[in-house]
């Protein structure tokens, strides 16, 4: 019972934070149509740089405020300089390209902070452990459980009831048009990007007080949040929610049942909902 | 066009004849690095029948390179030393291995196709890494002792780096006049309509599905070749081969050489090592200068460095 318990809470949290992870990396293929091979290299840069700015401004609040925004112009560089070069180019090239920045990012992180591993305390308030249901449990983790819906409900509600989240969901349906109708197009994408990269950055720097920083940090996590958007659906919201609650909770209770193979579920997963509904469990074939 | 024809023919037979003279005249450690490039050149021109002939993007071609380099290493532990063995069973392993992973994934188009075979190849990855009794798991299997080939009676080893040398440059050689014929015969014309139009092919009677499979095949089969190649001149089989990072790797050399000519892939692969090798001298961090230098030739150089110049000099006509 305590078993399926901790079990439960631990693939909750994870699975938080992949969905913060994942939902930048399918609104932006969504919205602008490349798959991100960059994005777990944001979600390491947001980390270090949380990791800077607590150490400068000494609070972890202060750490999560501006250690996500310093990303977000990396973010917005990259794609003013680079990712608009391959709007609509082969995949392959866009892939690479995506790729190329994560060599940089990744190497950059290292020439800068080193390949040692960093760590971080979670703040005074959410240090230490609580009870729950009779076990004492990580408060931070918790905090991590919570944050995650809340994120998604903020964005959904943007998505859906602002008028920038509806002209960036016109832009997503049909960009030729919307550019038509006089919506900046160009803008539009800038901001989508901005908004991934500041998604990917705060779970970044949500991380940080949980798993030591490393360099290799996001390599682990692109491939994860992946599988997450495309086992959910490419593009879907609600997709990439289902999608990194179910690998949080298999990956979780993996070791229960498949020993030392658990490392192989996520992909095995992955492969099976590729082969049985390609398009994703939340998206209509085409 | 005489002029052509001489000129395509004068240029593989000159780097041919450059090839077998570069260990007379190149330092040892030159050598080593040459035998890697001609081995990861022939995993990168096989890798490209799918990307630049089949228009297929894989992103698990190391679950085949690795499949060969495995069976080669579990082989030679278990003391069999005949060159030949080793080489048909590597590249039959990966024949059967692209054969299950193939039958699969060839049903998808794009990315998805890319990412089914990254879950595939990270699936074979799992397992190497954690089967420990037989893959030695993270760790590896060493080997210590090297194939043997029987020539006319004459006992052939490989132990001197420049008689390894001229064992992968031949095996080399064997396989890229092979991919060579596949591509320029009617099945290699029938993958390029399928890279431009699938539909039409089908159409007209093609089984899409069966082509794909026996380009996937074909593809994995060379790319054990050049798995069980890396083994027994690294000595050494690893679970990094079947990593998606390894993976990237013929993507890659495809993209700086040029997809769109065959031996582009080739080029590519050396570039990347020279690269490599000018890099470190000044710096540890290569991966870095790696990304600076790949980013330029994505964005301007659509059809790689290799395709390019030749475009530009030769008018070479461009598959």
């Amino acid at each position: 019972m305590e078993y399926l318990l901790l079990n439960t809470l631990n693939g909750l949290s994870w699975g938080m934070l992949l969905f913060l992870i994942s939902v930048g990396l399918t609104t932006v293929f969504g919205v602008l149509g490349v798959l991100n091979f960059a994005h777990g290299s944001l979600f390491m840069l947001g980390a270090y740089l949380c990791m800077q700015a607590m150490q400068y401004f000494d609070s972890f609040w202060l750490g999560l405020l501006v250690g996500p925004l310093c990303a977000v112009v990396v973010g917005v560089l990259m794609e003013k300089f680079l990712l608009k070069q391959v709007y609509g180019r082969d995949v392959s090239f866009q892939l690479l390209l995506t790729f190329a920045v994560l060599l940089i990012l990744d190497d950059g992180v290292r020439m800068i902070w080193g390949s040692g591993y960093h760590v971080v305390d979670p703040p005074v308030l959410l240090s230490g452990v609580m009870s729950v249901a009779g076990q004492d449990y990580p408060v931070y983790r918790l905090f991590l459980i919570l944050v995650g819906p809340l994120i998604g409900a903020l964005l959904w509600s943007f998505f859906h009831f602002t008028r920038w989240g509806k002209t960036i969901r016109a832009a997503s349906f049909d960009n030729i048009m919307a550019e038509g109708v006089g919506i900046n197009v160009p803008l539009i994408y800038t901001a989508v990007f901005a908004l991934g990269t500041w998604l990917a950055a705060l779970g970044g720097a949500l991380a940080a007080p949980q798993q030591s920083l490393v360099p290799s940090m996001g390599e682990k996590i692109i491939i994860e949040s992946f599988i997450v958007v495309v086992v959910g659906g490419l593009g879907s919201f609600p997709g990439a929610f289902a999608g990194a609650l179910l690998l949080g909770l298999l990956e979780s209770f993996g070791t229960e049942f498949a020993g030392r193979m658990q490392m192989a579920i996520p992909y095995l997963l992955l492969a099976v909902i590729l082969l049985v509904r390609p398009h994703g469990l939340f998206k209509k074939g085409v | 066009m005489k002029i052509q024809a001489r000129i395509n023919l004068a240029g593989p037979i000159l780097l041919v004849l450059l090839l077998f003279a570069a260990p007379l005249v190149i330092p040892i450690y030159w050598v080593m690095i040459l035998s890697e490039i001609l081995i990861m050149g022939l995993m990168a021109v096989s890798f490209n029948l799918l990307l630049g002939y089949t228009g297929l993007l894989s992103f698990g071609q190391g679950a085949f390179f690795g499949l060969g380099a495995y069976t080669a290493a579990l082989l030679l532990q278990a003391g069999h030393d005949n060159l030949f063995l080793i080489l048909s069973a590597g590249m039959l392993v990966a024949f059967l291995g692209s054969l299950v992973i193939g039958f699969f994934s060839v049903r998808l188009d794009e990315i998805f196709f890319a990412m089914i075979t990254l879950g595939f190849g990270m699936l074979f990855f799992s397992i190497a890494h954690n089967w420990r009794d037989v893959t030695g798991g993270s760790d590896g299997l060493p080997v210590f002792s090297s194939p043997t080939l029987n020539l006319f009676g004459n006992q052939l080893t490989f132990y001197t780096p420049n008689s390894m040398y001229y064992l992968i440059l031949v095996s080399v050689l064997v396989g890229l006049g092979l991919l060579r014929v596949i591509v320029q015969s009617p099945f290699g014309l029938i993958l390029k309509a399928l890279r431009e139009n699938k539909q039409r092919v089908s159409f007209v009677g093609g089984n899409v599905k069966r082509l794909r499979i026996a380009a996937f095949t074909i593809s994995g089969t060379f790319t054990g070749l050049a798995g069980v190649l890396f083994c027994v001149f690294n000595t050494m089989a690893t679970p990094g081969f079947m990593h998606w990072s390894f993976s990237a790797k013929p993507v890659i050399m495809s993209v700086i050489g040029g997809t769109g000519v065959f031996l582009g892939p080739l080029f590519g692969a050396g570039i990347f090592f020279v690269l490599e090798q000018i890099i470190i001298q000044f710096t540890e961090n290569w991966m870095f200068f790696l990304g600076v230098v790949l980013v330029p030739i994505v964005l301007f150089f659509p059809e790689g460095v290799f395709g390019t110049l030749l475009n530009k000099f030769f008018k070479q006509e461009i598959k």
